[in-house]
């Protein structure tokens, strides 16, 4: 068996089988041919955008759901006259229709991909568009999927939105790529064909047509075994499937240690009845798309929905996170130059109290209206002032009040911050963000927000044992929270609750069942002993 | 001219999706309808790889723009469509 070679995972589950790749894309020759009648030309050109528009639109028609909608707006993309009008421009300074377009959208791509995020990905869609255009061109063999005859995984640089409308889930196992992150289009339609994902995986290639390989989409891992062991990988994983529907009942250690796991909601429609309670309402639902706040009465008719579906089980609630990273226009906060450092979180709270006020307002009469337990926290605390400044006006209501642990200053005055508040909840993806300096938007940096980051692990155990010392609750609400694999460690290190999205529950519950207290207490320490962050991964993941 | 101020409804900004949406009714329009983030030119609402280099984010107020006979009823239907959270099925952040 080799060395893993090691990804993002982004649709999880494990599989195993050949890898085939996708047909390269059609390069142009080294000689560019001369251009005798630019008119000719550009209307060749712009033909030939036409016809990749109607094969998506012909490829939308048979996909459905998300695919065909992704097809269809890049079908959009090459009949667009933006497009065009660059191409044309390209040929009238001499460049042959098919290296016109490839000039063109290089450009495009290139502006596309400096305003990063969801942006930066359509360059994906950008560059189907070239080689679709440019493979019939040139006559050349239409970029696509291969059909080796079985069951295969497929590796790919990038897929397409069009390869991944048109993938079959029974004959793709698994999907691998070099490119690509956690929004990608990979990512959303293998998750939700339940297809295993690993992406951002940047050896994948080396590995030729046929080679059969392990894809572990939980972990973002992919390795090279004998095709005799395949087979097996794949019992196995259906196996562990089985298994983890089994498992029911509260979060609690192998040997009895409760650890509630609680549901990350945004409206009450998302709420479901597995979890033990509500570890984290996002209230921002409430507040997008307005250009004035939503009165007190109206948000006590939303908060009073999501109470009602917890029953007599706790809900945090926390307060309105925004800022200008997530901009509600109505706050009329100014453009800033770097918003995750800027006025965000309760330092919003502080320059519109009015708007807190009524919410906690709001919230205090939904509270009195249900049976549910609530609890008020607020997002992005970073000095034991704010967190007193925030427990005043929440206790005032007669609630307990809680604060996010998501600013390092915050987690290393834990202990102080607990004498002030009832709990501490710890937000995973800012904190991780804040702790090693690496933009959460940026894609190039998931490596640094692995919470496997030793640095990251000993800031939670710092909360923890804060937490332990002051005998108060330290939830994490962050995705850390619901990685099967991190779960252990973190109840290790002294965590008291963990909260993540619904799907995340039956694996989280599934892998604290089969970790004692003790157990869970060696992870941590290994995981915080490890070098880095994949050591850390690899030390507990390996026991 | 015509012109109007809206605040982009869909969370995530007019990416893929949304803005796709935007453009085919911004073509169904009898007049062109142009739209702009704060500090840039204008760029035709009918040209979706236009209204993607726009990068506008949701919350981001933008301006739609139109000229001649019908300007007014172009910019209600494109408003309607800019204002809507067009995101609201994808995955919370």
């Amino acid at each position: 068996m080799s060395e893993p070679l090691t990804g993002l995972g982004v649709s999880p589950g494990r599989t195993a089988g050949p890898l085939y790749r996708i047909g390269p894309p059609p390069a142009l020759p080294d000689v560019v041919p001369p251009v005798a009648e630019p008119a000719a030309e550009s209307e060749q050109a712009l033909a030939a955008l036409r016809s990749v528009s109607a094969d998506l639109d012909a490829l939308a028609a048979r996909a459905d759901g998300t695919a065909a909608e992704v097809l269809a707006a890049e079908a959009l993309m090459a009949a667009d006259e933006t497009l065009a009008k660059a191409v044309t421009a390209k040929v009238e300074v001499g460049r042959p229709a098919a290296w016109a377009i490839t000039d063109a959208v290089g450009e495009q791509q290139r502006a596309f991909e400096e305003l990063g995020g969801y942006f930066a990905e359509r360059a994906a869609d950008l560059a189907d568009i070239r080689d679709r255009a440019v493979a019939r061109l040139l006559g050349l063999p239409m970029p696509g999927l291969p059909s080796p005859g079985e069951p295969y995984v497929l590796v790919a640089e990038d897929l397409s939105p069009a390869d991944t409308a048109l993938l079959d889930p029974s004959a793709v196992l698994a999907v691998v790529t070099v490119r690509g992150g956690p929004t990608s289009h990979t990512a959303i339609l293998a998750k939700g064909r339940g297809i295993p994902a690993v992406v951002g995986c940047p050896n994948v290639l080396a590995l030729t047509d046929g080679t059969v390989i392990a894809v572990d989409g939980t972990l973002g891992e992919v390795r090279a075994i004998d095709v005799s062991e395949a087979a097996a990988v794949r019992a196995e994983a259906a196996r562990e499937r089985a298994l983890l529907a089994e498992i029911t009942g509260p979060g609690r250690t192998a040997d009895g240690h409760p650890v509630p796991l609680l549901l990350n909601v945004g409206e009450s429609a998302d709420l479901v009845e597995d979890g033990e309670g509500v570890g984290l309402v996002r209230t921002e639902f409430l507040f997008l798309d307005r250009t004035s706040a939503p009165s007190v009465e109206e948000q006590r008719q939303a908060y009073v929905e999501v109470f009602r579906c917890a029953g007599g089980r706790p809900v945090v609630i926390r307060t309105l996170d925004a800022g200008a990273d997530k901009p509600l226009p109505f706050l009329g906060l100014p453009e800033e130059d770097n918003p995750a450092l800027g006025v965000r979180g309760l330092r919003v709270a502080r320059v519109r109290p009015e708007v807190l006020d009524d919410q906690l307002a709001a919230i205090a009469r939904a509270a009195v209206d249900t049976e549910a337990d609530v609890r008020v926290m607020a997002p992005m605390v970073a000095t034991v002032e704010e967190a007193v400044w925030f427990a005043g006006r929440v206790r005032a209501l007669g609630l307990p009040a809680g604060v996010m642990i998501e600013v390092p200053a915050a987690a290393l005055r834990a202990g102080r911050i607990l004498e002030v508040v009832d709990f501490i909840s710890i937000g995973t993806n800012d904190l991780s963000q804040y702790a090693m300096a690496a933009d959460r938007m940026n894609g190039d940096l998931a490596a640094l927000l692995d919470p496997w980051q030793p640095a990251v692990l000993d800031l939670i155990a710092l909360c923890a044992d804060a937490g332990r010392a002051a005998g108060k609750p330290v939830g994490v609400c962050g995705e850390a929270g619901g990685d099967p694999l991190l779960a252990p460690v973190l109840v290790g290190l002294g965590v008291t609750s963990l909260s993540m999205s619904a799907p995340s529950l039956p694996a989280v519950r599934a892998s604290l069942a089969g970790h004692t207290l003790a157990d869970c207490q060696r992870l941590a320490g290994l995981a915080r002993d490890a070098g880095d962050a994949a050591s850390a991964k690899a030390a507990s993941h390996t026991r | 001219m015509a012109v109007r101020e809206v605040v982009v409804g869909s969370r995530i900004g007019l990416h893929g999706r949304p803005a796709a949406t935007l453009v085919r009714v911004a073509a169904a329009q009898r007049v062109p309808v142009r739209i702009a983030v704060a500090g840039q030119e204008p760029v035709a609402a009918s040209s979706i790889i236009a209204v993607l280099a726009l990068g506008a984010r949701g919350g981001d107020m933008v301006t739609v723009e139109a000229d001649g006979e019908g300007a007014e009823a172009a910019l209600e239907a494109v408003a309607a469509v800019l204002a809507r959270d067009l995101d609201a099925e994808s995955a919370d952040v």
